[in-house]
């Protein structure tokens, strides 16, 4: 537990990259495996589900440290993360036992879930003793279910690869699948990862491709040489999935590596008109009157645990593949994308009439032409376009070596808004002022008032939100816990990619991706856009889309 | 009669006042006759007529403020004004920082300025003294603020410098140029190396060695050797961190030394390799701990997190109240976003 607490202290403790890579090489070389089967674990993002709720958290350490409930709240409010604030608020440790990682977690952490709520707290309050600072912070997040570690996956894999002698490609593979929250690791499966002795035939089991990833496309479109050189497709939004059809069995994996099998009914039952074995990459959509539909709709779904008749009728969801991985047991990611295109359209086209469908080509001449195309984005309902390069392969994560993805989309739709509360964040930005609301008018005259309808936290250089953490520090006029209303003073444009009509928002309306894109400190707040313009934008892609 | 008209400190526009006395403490607005805890500037300020200060903060202070009307008593030396009578006591923040003891018709007041209760080799150490009402500082007056035996630190500070030391490359310390700055050089093990300050604390180390303090010998960037940079400890105020002054180091691992560093977010807001948790201020137990040998039934918080610690206060049986004040505008007192941003506007 003390090597994995100072590993994720040093991770933390530095933004170069060499550093960690060193501080991960050194922990991976000097682990036990049944240790590093957890690390790598929790490294790679698996999270066990919260094991302890919150407020019993809270509770048993203001208990220990013996203070009143508001001081408790005083603390949390200036450290910004709750087990920091339980790490240092509870008296010294006692005598510091240092026990392995896997024998925390599998014999402590992961017994407590579901214990009687007094037992809960005399374990930790026992186990809190124990440890010594770093120690604690790093329990209270594992178990309260908040870890988080500002490292790449690809780092990790990196020095688990130099570690253990196995190729960071094969480990890429192999990890997929690794955090899923079926199968708990243990050192069985750590020592298969990082055997370099495996050969290894493709995956027996479901687990999906690394995905390949693509990159904001920054410059312009003509930089890209010439336009037959590219394969170009709307850019959807929806989930990003890949399904995996071996034999008897089919899984659809998301982007974030959740089995997503059960969710979507529909797509379960495209096993059967799949080829014997294949792996498709696309995106899940809501599907409806033969048109994409937004976003929103297909959040109805996400988090839905039972899928309603109603629910299925409502919001049918389509598979938009676009990529073809395997087939018939064989890896075809190292083909270029162009074939992989066209065996891609056979599989689909035989497949038939159902929720599998091909994301089609854009088929225009030139960039010109695709630039006056990608203006009816919206009305589409899409994000603009993908452009991949019809010689590359499929690449792992955010590669360019082998091939490039770009995505080039459209502008997004962006409005001066007033800051009118504030709050702290966390970790980097704890202590900070960095998470605002915004708000637009509404009415007339002396009834002309600010509604809130957008929060915003990102978007800002650290210099811009020193600046803007004054500001509102200056310009408080209460605070609730940690939040903080302000005089309106300070205009900023918000940019937004979609716009929905919401009941449940107070303002009638739910913006998609709010980020900040400018401060206009030079703007007087009487000057911000209204309520109006936004409904304005509401009206106007319900008008495109009608028409699209 | 208002109650609070007998009180011996009451909060001016121009800064804490005692009315029978006459005569202000820490003034931030130019008075006649100024008291000074300690020669920080946001509680020495210029322009006042008179000071008084404790002996052995007379270097610091003249070389803080330049040339003024400057009179010094020993710690525990009283003396008479209008019927007040007047101490200063070790606060043990800095070199010669004092708590201000007042006694007038059978009251006794103590402003402790800013104070730790932990060891310093730099200055005496903090000395309790009873009293009826006791003026606090609160600059980390929340329970998360528990500080590690100093040992602790400059054990990890000699560590850090020796692996570095070891790789070929400078170790540079951001420190408050007065007071950190000397308490680090007078902690850390300075056989590992040479050691090298900025200008900013040559200056201060000056002044703590005219008061007999005793220093590691140290020199200036351009009397080391190329060789020396690559091995040396470095001390530096934190304005000098990013600036072209760090450049000839070359390859450098960084750190600061404060108590801020024991918050995630301010050390990695800092964006240096280490963040050493070495403050002159008190923590929430040390802080409990003075106020408790005090023995007074009546507390007033000045600056820092002031509402947490009245309220705690007060919930413990103590009469508790706050000063405005203008404290806590330094460097080292404030909480590193913010001192940040005041260095900017």
């Amino acid at each position: 537990m003390k090597e994995f607490a100072a590993l994720f202290a040093a991770l933390d403790a530095t933004t170069s990259t060499k550093k960690k890579t060193d501080a991960l090489l050194a922990y991976f070389q000097r682990a036990q495996p049944a240790d590093a089967a957890w690390a790598l674990y929790f490294l790679a993002g698996g999270k066990p589900r919260q094991t302890v709720p919150t407020g019993l958290l809270r509770t048993a350490a203001r208990e220990a440290a013996g203070i009143p409930e508001w001081l408790f709240d005083e603390s949390y409010d200036v450290v910004g993360d709750l087990a920091e604030t339980i790490a240092h608020v509870l008296p010294p440790a006692r005598a510091t036992v240092d026990l392995p990682l896997h024998v925390w977690i599998e014999q402590r952490l992961l017994a407590l879930r579901g214990r009687a709520p007094e037992e809960v707290s005399a374990a930790l309050k026992g186990y809190w003793a124990e440890l010594d600072t770093p120690g604690r912070f790093l329990l209270t997040k594992l178990i309260g279910g908040s870890f988080r570690v500002g490292v790449a996956r690809n780092l990790v894999l990196r020095a688990l690869s130099e570690a253990s002698g196995v190729d960071a490609k094969l480990l890429a593979q192999r990890v997929m699948g690794y955090t899923d929250k079926t199968h708990s690791p243990d050192a069985a499966r750590y020592a298969l990862l990082i055997d370099p002795t495996i050969v290894d035939t493709p995956a027996e089991s479901g687990q999906p491709y690394p995905f390949f990833l693509a990159h904001p496309l920054q410059s312009p479109v003509e930089s890209l040489g010439a336009r037959a050189d590219w394969q170009v497709e709307w850019k959807w939004d929806g989930i990003r999935a890949q399904f995996i059809r071996r034999g008897a069995q089919s899984w659809l994996w998301s982007r974030g590596e959740d089995l997503l099998n059960g969710r979507f009914p529909e797509l379960d039952a495209m096993h059967a008109r799949l080829p014997d074995t294949c792996v498709l990459d696309g995106e899940v959509v809501v599907w409806r009157d033969a048109r994409v539909q937004p976003f929103a709709e297909l959040q109805k779904r996400i988090g839905r645990k039972t899928v309603t008749r109603k629910i299925l009728a409502e919001q049918p969801v389509a598979f938009l593949a676009y990529d073809l991985l395997e087939l018939e047991g064989v890896d075809l990611r190292e083909q270029p994308q162009w074939q992989r295109r066209e065996r891609l359209e056979r599989v689909v086209e035989e497949a038939g009439e159902g929720p599998l469908q091909i994301s089609p080509l854009v088929e225009a001449p030139d960039w010109p032409a695709l630039a006056v195309l990608r203006e009816q984005s919206r009305a589409r309902g899409v994000e603009g376009f993908m452009l991949k390069q019809r010689e590359g392969r499929y690449g792992a994560g955010r590669t360019k070596d082998v091939g490039t993805w770009w995505k080039w989309k459209i502008d997004p739709y962006s409005v001066d808004a007033v800051l009118v509360y504030a709050q702290g964040g966390h970790g980097r930005r704890a202590n900070l002022y960095t998470d605002y609301t915004f708000a637009v008018w509404d009415g007339d005259g002396d009834a002309r008032k600010l509604v809130p309808f957008a929060k915003a936290y990102s978007g800002l250089t650290d210099d811009e939100m020193r600046q803007v953490d004054q500001r509102i520090r200056q310009t408080t006029i209460e605070k609730f816990g940690p939040v903080r209303s302000v005089t309106p003073t300070l205009v900023v444009e918000l940019g937004f990619e979609g716009i929905q009509a919401s009941p449940r928002h107070k303002s009638g309306i739910a913006v998609r991706f709010p980020r900040m894109l400018r401060l206009r400190w030079d703007k007087p707040v009487d000057e911000a856009d209204t309520l109006q313009v936004l409904r304005d934008f509401i009206a106007e892609s319900a008008a495109l889309r009608r028409a699209g | 009669m208002d109650p609070q008209s007998q009180d011996l400190v009451i909060a001016r526009p121009e800064g804490l006042y005692c009315p029978p006395g006459d005569f202000y403490i820490d003034p931030w607005q130019p008075v006649g006759h100024a008291l000074v805890t300690h020669a920080h500037g946001d509680h020495l300020r210029p322009g006042h007529g008179h000071y008084l200060t404790a002996e052995a903060g007379r270097h610091v202070v003249a070389t803080r403020v330049g040339p003024v009307d400057l009179q010094t008593l020993p710690y525990g030396e009283v003396i008479t004004h209008r019927g007040v009578r007047v101490s200063f006591h070790p606060a043990g923040h800095v070199l010669g920082s004092a708590q201000i003891r007042l006694e007038h018709a059978g009251r006794t007041w103590v402003v402790s300025g800013d104070y730790k209760t932990g060891p310093d080799a730099t200055c005496a150490p903090f000395e309790p003294v009873r009293c009826d009402v006791f003026v606090t500082e609160s600059t980390f007056g929340l329970p998360v603020f528990r500080w590690a035996p100093q040992q602790e630190v400059f054990d990890g500070i000699d560590a850090w410098w020796a692996a570095n030391a070891a790789a070929g490359r400078a170790s540079i310390v951001y420190a408050y140029s007065f007071g950190k700055a000397q308490r680090v050089l007078a902690g850390i093990d300075a056989s590992i190396g040479p050691i090298v300050v900025h200008g900013a604390v040559a200056t201060m180390d000056e002044a703590y060695r005219q008061s007999g303090v005793a220093l590691p010998a140290t020199r200036n960037v351009l009397e080391a050797t190329p060789e020396e940079l690559r091995r040396c400890l470095v001390v530096a105020p934190p304005s000098a961190q990013g600036s072209t002054w760090t450049r000839r180091f070359g390859d450098y691992s960084d750190a600061f030394a404060s108590g801020w560093m024991l918050l995630r977010g301010a050390r990695r807001r800092r964006n240096v390799d280490r963040g050493f948790i070495l403050s002159d201020h008190a923590d929430w137990p040390g802080l409990l701990e003075a106020i408790t040998a005090s023995g007074a039934p009546r507390v007033i918080v000045t600056h820092g997190y002031v509402e947490p610690l009245v309220r705690f206060l007060a919930e413990q049986g103590l009469e508790s109240g706050a000063f405005k004040t203008e404290y806590g505008d330094d460097e080292d007192a404030k909480p590193p976003e913010e001192a940040a941003a005041a260095e900017t506007s």
